[in-house]
């Protein structure tokens, strides 16, 4: 269509989505989006999933969004269905997902009136998103539109509201092709060679090195972990993934430790307290990940690669810091590595790795499964089934997941080789996160097997979106640990509160098996040990929709575990193991 | 260990002018808990142009170079100076001052205010309003001064603040 035709704001708005390569919205119609809803109607490039609440439309867009590295969209409606999007921006917000997120609103000369469904949404969003627009001018508002996907997927990415007043969609509004540059935004993608020679000398000189790798390298596209992989290779050198940067580096690899921080492994751990030099790559040093700042990995020198300078020198101030792409980064390492002819000191690496190797020998993922039939199932042992059994399967494998216990032994027991595999809310911690980001993982991958491991207690956060699954016959799989506690609050409960378990029981849970066939989905369960493998290969043979209720020992504690306000070097072990660790400071308990 | 001194730093930020862009900035600094001091905006170029956000706060060295990093990657921010790091500058600022008496006291008002160059604006029997522009010291000190001589109100701008010598933001 000729960019003079007069065309409404909506068809300019789907235009431009277009134009992005927007093949998906996830959305909700209502009053102020009408028009919009109206011009997707008529026609065909764009999908529209109904979810059946904004939450889940924005988690859908960001599990599309991170199974696919493009931006996930989402349309919702003025006032309650932009104040529904608000929990699912802040998480793609901090856990840098490029989402755009259509709001409507009421029209510009109603704005401030508190006329019906009318929420200031810039307002509340401003510190829910990477950028916000309220779109006040027609002539504006294409121009808009490819801004806010520039924003969203450079730099480090986010999510970005657009805010669409009635009448700007409903009148004549002119196309605009995307600009060339934007007129401030410019991140700094490429790494300034003076500190990769920095990096390098030190790297070079390193006697106990230690490779943290974080969402950076996931966010910066599968080449990335490519490099990732090489330079690790190269160098010899071990390496751990942050949770956001599981499947950056093959899982199966002898120089991977797993994952470090509060839940992470014995080895990764105190590795990252011992080291002499820490190559941090596109992670930000979490309170999650450093435990006791003072105390966090005392004697290194510590170099930073980040696309935001603004992760650098936050927590933990650092010795050589690199801004730019983690991809750029990794390859300006390598090659900088390779041109230089200093010799690294292979004996005092390959004490380091002794030292590893004696860690490793911990074991500290072990739990013990009862195998007597009748036995109660352990959560790690349905986990550590689920993958040995989900191994054979000839499809793509994505997992999704909720938040607590189970999420975190699921980062321990589900192995992951390749990025974009893995989707889970690390920053925000969002219950409710897993079924809808896994419906919009399958969207995107109509093929593929798509798992979310949830918790009984999460997944009733967003429930309601197995209406989606069923209205789009989407095969996901709801691998429920069910333990009737809020399981990490349960946790924490029994080793911070003196075991008063104050309101994480859930009462009344529902019947998933019955719940399930009331969503046109199948119900499934194993209460005993020798029911787990039929229940999998069942549920995997199934080719729609799946809630697996696996009934599991309500008193399982994820370990090993480093303490709120404790070191890295004072993590506590699981029941298999001797307790040795120190217990919880005053300090610590303020801690979350 | 991190140092934990603390300093002042005056930084002059230049955004797009457009609604939105000085709650965005508020936003920032309430959000993540860091001072705002004195905060002075307007625009500087003419028509659909940039603004000037000059911004006192005070932190670590550490939380200062945060600011600075979270100031610049706003979208619609330009340029963010550290004018406390970048070399020397001048910070003005401006206020309007009410002191309301008589007798004596109103004769002592107008003998300060002229030995610190305040302006009067405006004069009844019983009151003034000077004008006063200088370093913010200077403020305070006249302000000080007008306590005991009748102030009733104040009313100052914050700093503007520019580098000295060639040098531009």
């Amino acid at each position: 269509m000729p960019a003079d035709e007069a065309q409404s704001g909506a068809e300019v708005l789907l235009r431009a989505l277009k134009d992005q390569g927007v093949e998906v919205i996830f959305g909700y119609p209502g009053g102020a989006v009408l028009p919009i809803y109206d011009a997707l109607f008529k026609q065909n490039a764009i999908r529209h999933i109904l979810v059946r609440q904004e939450g889940g439309a924005v988690h859908a867009a960001e599990g599309y969004a991170r199974s696919t590295g493009k931006v996930g969209v989402v349309l919702v409606t003025s006032g309650p269905g932009a104040t529904n999007a608000v929990t699912g921006l802040v998480d793609a917000l901090m856990d840098s997902i490029p989402v755009v997120c259509l709001t409507g609103q009421v029209p510009t000369h109603l704005i401030g009136n508190d006329a019906f469904q009318e929420a200031d949404t810039t307002g509340i969003t401003r510190p829910a998103t990477k950028h916000n627009y309220l779109v006040k001018r027609a002539e504006d508002l294409a121009r808009v539109v490819h801004e806010a996907f520039y924003v969203a997927r450079s730099g480090r990415p986010g999510p970005v509201v657009i805010d669409l007043p009635k009448d700007i969609v409903i009148g004549k509004a002119p196309y605009a092709e995307p600009a060339a540059a934007h007129p401030s935004y410019r991140p700094q993608t490429e790494p300034d060679h003076g500190q990769i020679a920095k990096a390098i000398a030190l790297l070079k000189h390193a006697k106990r090195p230690m490779v943290y790798a974080g969402g950076g390298v996931i966010n910066a596209g599968p080449a990335a972990s490519a490099a990732l992989t090489q330079f690790v290779r190269m160098t010899g050198f071990p390496v751990t993934n942050t949770l956001m940067g599981l499947g950056a580096y093959p899982a199966s690899d002898p120089q991977f430790l797993g994952m470090l921080g509060m839940h992470g492994t014995y080895e990764a751990n105190l590795a990252m307290h011992g080291c002499d030099v820490l190559l941090n790559i596109g992670a930000r040093f979490d309170d999650r990940v450093t435990g006791r700042l003072n105390a966090f990995s005392p004697g290194s020198k510590k170099i930073h690669a980040d696309i935001d300078p603004s992760s650098i020198n936050k927590n933990v101030p650092v010795d050589v810091a690199i801004v730019g792409d983690a991809g750029r980064t990794l390859d300006a390492l390598i090659a900088a590595w390779k041109a230089d002819t200093t010799t690294q000191d292979t004996q005092a690496l390959a004490a380091w790795w002794r030292h590893i190797d004696a860690w490793r020998e911990k074991d500290s993922l072990k739990f013990t499964q009862d195998m007597t039939p009748g036995a109660i199932i352990k959560p790690q042992y349905a986990i550590q089934r689920l993958y040995e059994l989900t191994r054979a399967v000839d499809k793509e494998i994505f997992i999704t997941t909720e938040v607590g216990q189970h999420q975190m032994w699921a980062a321990q027991h589900f192995h992951f080789e390749r990025p974009n595999r893995w989707m889970t809310s690390g920053g925000l911690g969002t219950m409710g996160y897993g079924l809808p980001a896994a419906m919009g993982v399958q969207v995107a991958h109509p093929d593929a097997l798509v798992i979310d491991i949830a918790g009984e207690a999460s997944v009733l956060m967003n429930i309601q979106e197995m209406g989606t699954l069923a209205q789009y016959r989407l095969p996901v799989k709801v691998f429920i640990l069910n333990n009737q506690y809020m399981g990490m609050v349960r946790q924490w409960q029994e080793l911070l509160h003196g075991g008063r378990y104050s309101e994480s029981y859930s009462a009344a849970l529902p019947d998933f098996v019955k719940l399930a066939d009331s969503f046109h989905a199948v119900g499934l369960r194993a209460e005993r040990v020798e029911q787990v493998d039929d229940v999998i290969r069942e549920m995997l043979a199934t080719d729609c929709a799946v809630i697996a209720d696996i009934v599991v020992d309500p008193k399982e504690n994820c370990f090993p575990m480093i303490p709120s306000g404790a070191a890295h070097n004072e993590m506590i072990l699981g029941a298999e193991h001797d307790h040795e660790a120190a217990g919880i400071t005053d300090e610590g308990l303020v801690l979350v | 260990m991190p140092d934990t001194t603390h300093r002042s730093a005056t930084i002059s930020v230049l955004v797009d002018n457009e609604s939105g862009v000085l709650a965005r900035v508020i936003g920032l600094f309430s959000g993540r808990g860091y001072n705002i001091d004195s905060l002075t905006v307007a625009p500087v170029e003419s028509e659909g142009g940039r603004s000037r956000i000059n911004i006192v706060t005070s932190g670590t060295e550490m939380v200062i170079e945060q600011i600075k990093a979270q100031l610049d990657r706003l979208v619609p921010v330009h340029r963010v100076a550290d004018l406390t790091r970048e070399g020397p500058h001048i910070a003005r600022e401006m206020a309007l001052i009410k002191v309301v008496g008589v007798g004596e006291k109103r004769v002592e008002a107008l003998r300060i205010a002229d030995a610190f160059r305040a302006r009067v604006m405006d004069a009844t029997q019983e009151s003034f309003v000077f004008e006063i522009t200088g370093a913010t010291e200077k403020l305070d000190a006249f302000i000080d001064l007008m306590r005991h001589l009748g102030l009733a109100e104040v009313s100052r701008t914050g700093i503007v603040a520019m580098a000295r010598g060639v040098r531009t933001i």
